[in-house]
């Protein structure tokens, strides 16, 4: 047996979640609507039963963030076609294996013979491209500012160790620039933000300040265990109830001031922003990592260029009006039908962090 | 992809370490924390080590939040 953290397994503490649960009661006499904008979140809430101990005046909304969920069509189409390229070896995280493009996925091209392997890690693709030199290895990049750094750091040791057959595919996206583009969304009303948590332990509080002044909605920054979301819808009702918005930290003990200076670094080195294309929100202005222009040869879009036809969305799925807090899954006609996490429809519901997956694992 | 729960760090070779997470062994990369050392808690992110947990921090938070919850349970229907 193994220690754990003894503060992580005391934020478990049972007695301190009653607690807060009834400071919420207290604290709490208007409804409203809280959203998560961080996958890990909405599983701790569903898997905790967060929902269920908060009174029936607070919503707690999943926003976009689910990384393989916001990757638009598009790119999904994208990394299918370079699994189909010629003399190519596929690297990706798991959850990207099984989500539908518009005409194949990588798992079909997969079960055909291609290349597609799962990487726990990055550095688990660049043992891939030292392996096979004489092959392209082009890594699958989605997620947000958490994964970017550990992408950005395996493209700057390909290039120290001369590895020139390793490639990257970057559909990486930043979590404030989407903040502002739900507040601008007319479909979703949301009082305030749970921030993520280890989006968060990279970039800083700071990194949310222009966003916050901006649009003064309530912010905090949460962790995983019960008490550190409890504490944080506690600090949102707080902020809602006084008409006193603020962007706290309710997460000190990994997130700083400024974040990880190291990782972003890393991150600025080798990646510049850009505009990205998300699933169910659009085109949102500077919102994406590109490869900076010192980087183009490891750019699998730039050095390795594929064809890539037109997305088809996926009919009938909700997916979209999901990812922006407008709809839960069983407001969508295919959820448990048409739609299960053994034949899913859309990404909500392959990946272990979509919104739908977590509705059909713990709602019934 | 994110491992929620801290991990810690067994041993350091260089750049790569191994960590423990609840008494599973895994390699993970060290190249984005500063100074790593053997028994930091660290978090984990898509084998890298992306933070070390600040145990100080974490104590003074529990203790604030074990205030909020007493007190409310003095007032309330006094269970220590
Ligand atoms: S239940 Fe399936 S089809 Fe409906 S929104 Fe979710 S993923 Fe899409």
């Amino acid at each position: 047996m193994t220690s754990t953290l003894k503060h992580a397994h005391e934020y478990r503490d049972p007695r301190i979640a009653q607690g807060l649960v009834r400071l919420i009661r207290r604290t709490n006499q208007r409804p409203v609507r809280l959203m998560e904008v961080c996958g890990t979140h909405t599983m701790a809430i569903f898997r905790h039963g967060i929902r269920d101990l908060l009174p029936e005046t607070i919503s707690l909304l999943s926003g976009p963030g689910c990384p393989v969920c916001v990757t638009s069509q598009h790119d999904i189409d994208t990394f299918v076609a370079y699994a189909q390229r010629p003399g190519t070896i596929v690297a990706t995280f798991g959850d990207l294996l099984r989500v539908p493009g518009s005409r194949s996925s990588l798992q079909a091209a997969k079960a055909a013979g291609r290349d597609v392997r799962v990487v726990y890690s990055t550095m688990d693709a660049l043992e891939i491209a030292r392996q096979n030199r004489g092959r392209s290895v082009v890594f699958l990049g989605v997620g947000f500012e958490t994964t970017a750094p550990t992408v950005a750091a395996s493209i700057l040791a390909a290039r120290q160790s001369g590895l020139d057959n390793f490639y990257v595919v970057s559909a990486h996206k930043t979590v404030p620039p989407a903040l502002a583009a739900l507040m601008q969304n007319d479909a979703v009303v949301i009082d305030g933000f749970i921030l993520p948590g280890h989006v968060s332990v990279i970039i800083g509080r700071r990194a949310y300040q222009a966003f916050f002044d901006t649009h003064g909605t309530p912010c905090a920054i949460a962790g995983f265990e019960p008490a550190d979301i409890l504490h944080a819808v506690q600090l949102l009702c707080a902020q809602i109830e006084t008409g006193r918005p603020a962007l706290v930290n309710a997460y000190p003990r990994a997130v700083s001031e400024g974040g990880n200076p190291l990782a972003r670094e890393v991150m600025a080195q080798v990646f510049a922003a850009s505009d990205a294309e998300w699933r169910g929100i659009g085109r949102i202005p500077g919102s994406g990592l590109s490869l900076c222009a010192g980087f183009t040869d490891r750019d699998a879009r730039q050095a390795l260029p594929v064809e890539v036809p037109p997305a088809r969305e996926p009919a009938g799925c909700a997916c979209g009006a999901i990812l922006t807090g407008a709809k839960t899954p069983p407001e969508c006609a295919l959820f448990r039908k048409a739609c299960t996490p053994m034949n899913p429809v859309g990404p909500c519901m392959v990946s272990s962090e979509g919104t739908c997956a977590a509705y059909y694992r713990y709602h019934g | 992809m994110c491992l929620a729960i801290p991990s810690r760090i067994t041993t350091v070779d260089g750049d790569l370490g191994v960590v423990d997470v609840a008494g599973v062994q895994r390699t993970a990369s060290l190249l984005l924390i500063e100074n790593p050392q053997v028994g930091d808690w660290v978090i984990v992110h898509a084998g890298f080590a992306i933070k070390r947990l600040d145990e100080e921090t974490a104590r003074e938070s529990l203790q604030c939040l074990r205030e909020a919850a007493r007190l409310l349970e003095d007032e309330g229907d006094g269970e220590a």
